[in-house]
C-alpha cells in the first residue's frame, strides 16, 4: 500500500448511472488481486478519499480499471477528471478473493456496483479455466453492467432486475436452488447487496458451500488505524470485531455477521 | 538543512522534532509508509482498561472541510496493549506517548499506574474528553474540578510526563487549562474534536451511527489556533496543537500562536505520508526564512500594540 499519482487514460460514462475509469498503472499492475481496493482522492472538493474495488487488472498493458456508480460528492466530482490528468490513488488495500485450485465451478452473486468487484474475480477464474455461473441483479437492465464482458469470458450469466420483476429474494432463491442442483458448484462469491448476501449465507450454510463476500463500508483511513469500517465475525461461539479495510474487504460469508 | 534545530521539549520529554501523530489516526500499520524514527513522538490509538466494542457504523462521514467521527474508542484493553501493541514500537528510538481513556478518575489513575511500568512509554496523554461514567456522563474535560482531579490523581501514581488532552467543547478553555496545570500537568494538548452532527436529507438519518460525533479537519483549524492563542496567554506549560493541521503552513501558524509541538491526525487519511511531508516542508520554511531553531517561532505572533481583542 502506497499513494501513487496515476495518469488517467479514459474516464467515460457507460450507462445512466455508471462511469468507467482506466488508469496507467505501470508501477503496480502486477501486485493487485481481485477483491482488493484503492482509496482514491476523487477531487479537491471531496475531502475524504473514497474506496473503489478493482474492476479489471490488465497485466499486459499495465492498466487498471474501475467501474463506479455516481452517487455522491466524491463520485460526482470524479466524473470531471479528464484523460491526461493524474489521480492520486492509495493502495492496493485489503485482502482479495481466494480462488482455490480444486474449485472447477463457482457461483457469483452480485448486485449493482458489486458486479464490478466480482467481474475482476471472473477474469481470474477464466484465466484459470474455472467455470463461472453469475447471477447479476440490478434496478434496471441499463444498470446491468459488464454482462457482455462476462459472457465473452465464458461466464454463464443470469440477469434479474426490478424492471423485469425478477429480482426479489424469493425469485433469486429459486434460481440459485436450480443452479445448485444442475451444477457441481464448489464455492460462491457475493458483493453489492445485504439482502442477497443474507440469502446466499443462509443457502451456503445449509449445503456447506464455501462462500466469500466483499464488504462495502464507509472508511476513514482505509489502512487499519482509525477503526471506522468494522464488522463482526462469528467463529464458533466467539464474536469479534474486524476492520473491513484491513482484515477484509473479503471475508468468509459463513462467518461474517450481516446486520 | 542539517544545521536546523528542530528539537522541542514537552516537560522532561525531549522530541527530536515537533511533528507527531494524533491519537486515533496512527498505527503500526503505517510502518511501510513512513519512517517512525523521523517522528517527534509515536502516539498509538487511545486505550481503555477493559476491551470496548466501539460505536455503531457509520463511524465517519465527510463534511465541508473535514470529517465527523464517532468511533467510540474501540479498544482491546490495557493488557492486550501492553503485550501486543507496545512491542511493535520497541525497535524505534522515537519516544512513545500512550493515550489513555477511562470512565472514572480512579480508573485513569489505575491505568496510568499500569502503563507507567512499561519502560517504552515516555509520556502519557490523558483523553479527558471522554465522559465520566461515575458522574453525570459529562466529559471530565468540561469541568475544571474534574479535570484537576484526574490530572492530580494520575500525577500521584506516575513520574512520566503527563499531557492533558483538552476538549474544545467548553465555555472557557483557559479555565480548564489552568485547572490541569494546577493538577500538575506537564503539558496540554489543545485540543480534541468539536462535537458535531450531520444529517442525510434524503434518508433523514444522522450520517453517524452514534448520531453525534467529533469534527476534525481544516474546517476547525482556525478555532484551534484561537484556543492555542488563548491558552498560551494564561500558561507557560508546553502546548501541543491538534486540530485541522493539513500542511506545514498550519504547523507554523500554530507555533506562532504558542504551540510547542503539533499533532497531525485527519491529514494522514487524505495524504498517508502527511507526517513526513509536513516535516520536510517545515525544514524548507526554516531554511528559507532563516529560522535556525524551531523554538524561535513559538508564540511569536505579531500582535500590534493597538490591536485589542474584544469578545
Amino acid at each position: 500500500m502506497k499513494p501513487y499519482d496515476l495518469k488517467i487514460i479514459s474516464n467515460v460514462r457507460v450507462s445512466e448511472r455508471y462511469w468507467h475509469l482506466k488508469l496507467d498503472a505501470r508501477p503496480i499492475a502486477d501486485s493487485i488481486r481481485p477483491g482488493q481496493f484503492f482509496n482514491i482522492k476523487c477531487a479537491d472538493l471531496a475531502f475524504l478519499r473514497r474506496p473503489f474495488s478493482i474492476y479489471r487488472i490488465n497485466k499486459e498493458e499495465k492498466t487498471i480499471e474501475f467501474l463506479y456508480l455516481v452517487k455522491g460528492n466524491g463520485t460526482v466530482h470524479l466524473t470531471e477528471a479528464a484523460p491526461g490528468e493524474y489521480l492520486n490513488i492509495f493502495g492496493p488495500l485489503g485482502n482479495g478473493f481466494e480462488l482455490k485450485k480444486e474449485w472447477n465451478t463457482v457461483l457469483l452473486l452480485a448486485r449493482g456496483v458489486g458486479i464490478a468487484t466480482l467481474a475482476a474475480l471472473a477474469q481470474e477464474a477464466a484465466a484459470n479455466q474455472v467455470t463461472c455461473i453469475a447471477v447479476l441483479s440490478a434496478r434496471t437492465n441499463n444498470d446491468l453492467l459488464s454482462t457482455e464482458m462476462l459472457e465473452r469470458l465464458g461466464v454463464e450469466v443470469y440477469k434479474v432486475t426490478e424492471e423485469d420483476g425478477t429480482s426479489d429474494v424469493e425469485a433469486v432463491e429459486k434460481l440459485i436452488e436450480n443452479l445448485l442442483k444442475a451444477n457441481r458448484i464448489q464455492a460462491a462469491f457475493t458483493c453489492g447487496s445485504k439482502r442477497l448476501s443474507k440469502l446466499l449465507q443462509r443457502m451456503a450454510k445449509m449445503v456447506h458451500l464455501p462462500a466469500q463476500i466483499a464488504l462495502e463500508e464507509h472508511m476513514g483511513c482505509a489502512m487499519g488505524v482509525c477503526y471506522a469500517c468494522v464488522c463482526d465475525i462469528q467463529e464458533n461461539d466467539d464474536t469479534h470485531s474486524v476492520r473491513v479495510c484491513r482484515e477484509g474487504p473479503v471475508f468468509d460469508l459463513n462467518k461474517v455477521v450481516l446486520k | 538543512m542539517d544545521h536546523l534545530q528542530l528539537g522541542v521539549k514537552i516537560g522532561h520529554l525531549y522530541l527530536k522534532n515537533p511533528i507527531m501523530p494524533a491519537s486515533g489516526a496512527f498505527g503500526f500499520e503505517m510502518e511501510t509508509l513512513i519512517d517512525f524514527n523521523n517522528l517527534g513522538a509515536i502516539v498509538p490509538k487511545s486505550i481503555t482498561k477493559h476491551p470496548r466494542g466501539g460505536n455503531a457504523t457509520p463511524r465517519v462521514c465527510e463534511v465541508n472541510g473535514g470529517m465527523i467521527n464517532s468511533i467510540g474508542i474501540q479498544s482491546k484493553g490495557v493488557d492486550y496493549y501492553v503485550k501486543e501493541i507496545l512491542p511493535h514500537y520497541e525497535r524505534y528510538d522515537t519516544p512513545l506517548i500512550s493515550s489513555i481513556s477511562a470512565d472514572s478518575v480512579e480508573e485513569f489513575a489505575e491505568m496510568a499506574e499500569i502503563i507507567s511500568r512499561e519502560s517504552i512509554v515516555s509520556g502519557i496523554e490523558l483523553n479527558i474528553s471522554c465522559p465520566n461514567l461515575k458522574g453525570n456522563g459529562k466529559a471530565f474535560g468540561m469541568d475544571a474540578a474534574l479535570s484537576y482531579n484526574v490530572v492530580k490523581k494520575v500525577k500521584d501514581v506516575t513520574d512520566k510526563p503527563i499531557i492533558a488532552k483538552l476538549t474544545p467543547n467548553v465555555t472557557s478553555i483557559q479555565e480548564i487549562a489552568l485547572a490541569c496545570e494546577k493538577g500538575g500537568a506537564d503539558a496540554l494538548n489543545v485540543a480534541n474534536t468539536f462535537l458535531a452532527m450531520a444529517v442525510d436529507i434524503y434518508t433523514r438519518e444522522p450520517k453517524i451511527g452514534n448520531v453525534l460525533g467529533g469534527i476534525s479537519g481544516p474546517a476547525i483549524k482556525p478555532l484551534i489556533v484561537r484556543m492555542i492563542y488563548q491558552v498560551r496567554k494564561v500558561t507557560n506549560l508546553p502546548i501541543i496543537g491538534c486540530g485541522g493541521v493539513m500542511t506545514w503552513e498550519d504547523v507554523v501558524e500554530m507555533l506562532l500562536v504558542g504551540a510547542n509541538a503539533v499533532q497531525v491526525g485527519t491529514a494522514s487519511f487524505i495524504n498517508p505520508t502527511a507526517l513526513p511531508d509536513i516535516l520536510e516542508g517545515l525544514k524548507e520554511y526554516m531554511t528559507a526564512n532563516g529560522v535556525k531553531d524551531i523554538n524561535e517561532l513559538v508564540g511569536k505572533v505579531n500582535i500590534k500594540h493597538n490591536q485589542v481583542e474584544s469578545i
